[in-house]
């Protein structure tokens, strides 16, 4: 090849959400030379929207609360699909990452003792959402941004160069993971600026990618959500666990079209919302109680965990219940002042304000169900977040899979994205210290550059936008919220059929910033990744969490000790089935035994655990 | 209630471009972001213009509409007469790479060049206490979304591209001062070096920038007008240098 462009890191971080950028300061805190890649400017990754709060049982609001707790709450959320180790570390590491923010300035709320506030949330057993109004996620993402830059600032000093260990490449599109002798040997990709490519040489890749929610019609996730990092990983030869678990946010915005699956953050039933035209609001006495008084009173119906409280609202609107518009209404005009509206949940009254002329101090928001965050992802080794079967990749935040089972609290994400995106930081740094560099071949950097140069070299092919939008509709009718085998085997057909003609997709106009380029490149991640959730989804005769099968509408203890496990074979996608690993006995022994007989069979309970 | 409504889109590079009429269908409740998309999917493929979430929180779609920078994601077709024309534009401060996408890399040396926030050395992780009305003055400048429409409409820069290299801008003047009034840092000076090295005195309280901030952070209100009176004391009253002398830190107030 002629004069690409060429970097050589110790580590390449993909991605520069939370995960992405907490890991990429772990491992420059080991010393080692890290490159950041995201397609977005920086600072502007998914995790910005995030809202609610990140869960931590740092016990500052309620102080019953401990990582006994949190660790029950999110089993118990993920329907004990979860992989129990990474629950451990997630619920016993989280306060501390918390605070570890603090350290590099973060300012989160406070309480009346001038601790970190913590709020309500879904299936948390007490307050434990660590919070800034409701734009925790900005926080979060800023604070970590403003770390790198502190850390760019003392090699600066050190080295006369504010980029000598660590350097953002922004808007920069990671095509493939290259690996040679069955190793990771780096990435390739395209500037989306320009369209130059880039080759990085690496014994190390974390992929931090994020979600996949463009792959539906109505989702509260940005353009970036293609499931990237999911194909790229599985294109390695890594593994996806659970793809069929997607969860459906019960209240996205419906009204107007074009807002149509904008998030209504959860907070909003934390602080208080009423869900009417609900079956469960029938007790407001008590539930209003309950946001004074918490150890006396039943928690309210809003505050079930998201599968439950989607599925409530799509049969409430399937029966006639609906309003106008197919949502139902969400009032927090009711139980809050004005001023106090404004003040807790200052960027949902804007959006509202703004985007649907709604003034929710004094009406109710019309919501609905929204495809907002896949549990399913990368298999990889809970303590070190290493992708199983590929020697140097490395997977953290939502891209990874097993944390959150089949349903993921809200809040767990973010702080799934600090404990993991560090311990992801230090595997590949131990890994890169030891790992032997082998140069990438000419004949792979050929092979990454003509896929690239393809989309150009054909005309009057087919159209990506257009590819996309049918995709879309598929996942939305057939793979969508409540599913049914006949319908996931018609999926399965037309998706193939679209990756078929996705073969033949041109582009017009040059590489200069062309979105109908880029966009080529996401259709063929977002079209794996649909494989891989219709093919999982047809073979679980079960309803679990975010996955509803209308011909099997309960939950079966025998499938809970089932992971699907997604690879790729170069030209399809295959889905097997693997054991679950067993949990332990002390982890057993945290749960009362007939709240367990919901979950495992009798064999499992007659062994309480294993060891 | 679909209507056809139209619009004039800048194409072009960073060495040639002008203005294209399009007409193109638009519906009940959308914004500028949404008509173009519409117009890059059915008509001008590789029409460049960025976004991310459309909700306000990126702070990714800046542009500017009929002359005025704004988020295209926040401005309501409803908001334009029916027979009014809707014209777009890159930012003009920052130099095009292709059509309504800017290079906005100024933006972020600038941030380089903020001092970090310093960690009290002897305070451990979880031992901060601080009050929320404390913690709320620097919160106000921590909601910015790095929009970057303050950099933008600033005249500072916005006709003045030999000032860019000594004015860190709206953006970053609001950093600083979030630094300043953290409980909890304790970095000295910043607002002296703010007038020193970040160009603070060439501020001349126009106010624009406050005007297009779509947080409606105050940003000459709460964070320049209240630097540039301390710089003024701390520079020439005697007592105020002796106090920062032996106080830990300087507050604002
Ligand atoms: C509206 C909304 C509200 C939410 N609220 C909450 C909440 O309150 N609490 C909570 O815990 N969770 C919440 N979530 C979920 C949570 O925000 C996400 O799961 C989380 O932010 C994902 O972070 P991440 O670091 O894994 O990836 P992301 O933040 O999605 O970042 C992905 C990064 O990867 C980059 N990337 C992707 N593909 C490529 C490629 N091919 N090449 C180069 N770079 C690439 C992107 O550019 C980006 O930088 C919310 C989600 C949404 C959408």
């Amino acid at each position: 090849m002629t004069s690409i462009e060429r970097h050589e890191y110790d580590v390449i971080v993909i991605g520069a959400g939370g995960a992405g950028l907490r890991a990429a300061v772990e491992a420059r805190e080991a010393n080692l030379r890290v490159a950041i890649i995201c397609k977005s400017l920086f600072g502007k990754a998914h995790t910005v929207m995030a809202e609610g709060g990140a869960a931590a049982s740092m016990g500052n609001v309620n102080e019953k609360d401990n990582w006994q707790v949190h660790f029950r709450d999110t089993m118990r959320g993920g329907k004990f699909l979860n992989h129990y180790r990474m629950a451990e570390l997630h619920a016993k590491e989280s306060p501390d990452r918390i605070w570890e923010l603090e350290t590099w300035g973060a300012l989160f709320d406070r309480t009346k003792e001038g601790k970190i506030s913590q709020r309500n949330f879904g299936g948390h057993e007490y307050p434990r959402l660590a919070h800034v109004g409701d734009r925790t996620g900005l926080e979060l993402i800023r604070t970590m941004q403003q770390k790198i830059v502190a850390l760019q600032q003392e090699d600066g000093k050190k080295f006369g160069s504010m980029e000598a260990n660590i350097k953002v490449f922004a808007e920069l599109t990671v095509t493939e993971i290259l690996k040679e002798q069955g190793q990771i040997a780096g990435v390739y990709g395209y500037w989306r600026e320009s369209g130059a490519e880039v080759l990085f040489e690496a014994p190390t890749v974390i992929i931090a990618t994020g979600g996949v929610g463009k792959t539906f019609k109505i989702t509260s996730n940005s353009w970036e959500g293609t499931g990237d990092g999911h194909a790229l990983a599985l294109k390695a030869g890594a593994n996806l666990v659970d793809m069929e678990f997607l969860q459906f946010h019960p209240t996205g915005m419906v009204w107007p079209p074009s807002v149509r699956g904008i998030l209504v953050t959860e907070s909003v039933r934390g602080e208080g919302g009423v869900l009417t035209n609900d079956k469960y609001a029938d007790n407001e006495a008590e539930a209003d109680r309950w946001y004074l008084d918490q150890d006396n009173n039943r928690r309210p119906p809003e505050l079930l965990p998201r599968d439950e409280v989607a599925r409530a609202i799509n049969s409430e609107v399937k029966a006639g219940r609906g309003t106008e518009h197919g949502g139902v209404f969400l009032d927090v005009s009711k139980r809050l002042s004005a001023e106090v509206i404004k003040k807790r949940l200052p960027s949902m009254w804007h959006q509202f304000f703004e985007l649907a002329g709604v003034d929710i101090t004094k009406e109710a928001m019309e919501v609905g169900p929204t495809c907002h965050y896949v549990m399913g992802g990368v298999e990889v080794e809970p303590d070190t977040a290493a992708a199983v079967g590929v020697p140097g990749l490395f997977a953290a935040g939502e891209v990874a899979g097993g944390m959150h089972g089949s349903n993921r609290l809200g809040g767990n994400s973010l702080s799934d994205l600090l404990v993991f995106g560090r311990r992801a930081g230090i595997g590949a740094s131990e890994y890169a210290k030891k790992a032997n560099r082998i140069p990438v071949r000419e004949s792979s950097i050929k092979a990454a550059s003509e896929r690239i140069e393809a989309p150009f070299s054909r005309v009057g092919g087919e159209n990506s936008y257009s590819l996309h939008a049918e995709l879309q509709e598929i996942t939305h009718n057939l793979v969508g919220i409540v599913r049914t085998g006949a319908e996931l085997k018609e999926a399965i057909e037309r998706i193939a059929e679209i990756r078929k003609r996705s073969a033949n997709v041109s582009v017009s106009g040059g590489r200069h910033f062309n979105p109908g380029f880029h966009l080529a490149f996401d259709l063929d991640n977002m079209l794996l990744v649909a494989e891989s959730t219709a093919k999982s989804a047809i073979l679980r005769e079960e309803s679990r969490g975010g996955h509803t099968r209308d011909d099997f509408p309960g939950m079966n203890s025998k499938w809970r000790q089932i992971n699907h496990i997604s690879s790729f074979d170069g030209s399809k996608v295959n889905v097997r089935a693997q054991a679950l690993p067993a949990i332990p006995k002390e982890l057993y022994d945290l749960f009362d035994v007939h709240e367990l007989e919901k979950y495992l069979t009798a064999d499992e309970i007659a062994k309480g655990g294993s060891k | 209630m679909a209507r056809n409504l139209n619009m004039r889109i800048w194409r072009g590079n960073a060495t040639d471009g002008g203005l294209e009429n399009v007409v193109v269908e638009a519906n009940e409740g959308e914004v500028v972001l949404d008509v173009i998309h519409r117009v890059q999917a059915t008509q001008m493929g590789d029409l460049a213009v960025r976004w991310n979430c459309k909700a306000g929180k990126c702070g990714s779609c800046s542009m500017e509409i009929n002359g005025r920078p704004r988020l295209a994601c926040m401005t309501q077709i409803s908001s334009f007469a029916e027979e009014e024309t809707i014209t777009v534009t890159p930012l003009r401060a920052f130099p095009v790479i292709k059509d309504l996408v800017t290079d906005v890399s100024f933006n972020y040396r600038k941030a380089m060049e903020v001092p970090a926030y310093a960690h009290p050395t002897n305070l451990a992780p979880g031992e901060a206490r601080m009050e929320q009305v404390d913690v709320e003055r620097s919160q106000e400048f921590r909601k910015c979304i790095e929009c970057f429409l303050c950099q933008d409409t600033c005249h500072v820069i916005r006709d003045h591209e030999e000032n860019k290299k000594s004015f860190a801008g709206p953006r970053f003047f609001i950093r600083i001062a979030e630094l300043d009034m953290h409980p909890l840092d304790t970095l000295r000076n910043r607002k002296q070096t703010a007038q020193t090295e970040h160009g603070l005195g060439m501020c001349n309280i126009t106010k624009c920038c406050s005007e297009v901030c779509p947080e409606h952070i105050r940003i000459t209100d709460n964070a320049i007008i209240p630097m540039k009176e301390r710089v003024v004391d701390v520079k020439y009253d005697p007592l105020a240098w002796l106090g920062s002398k032996i106080f830990k830190r300087e507050g604002i107030v």
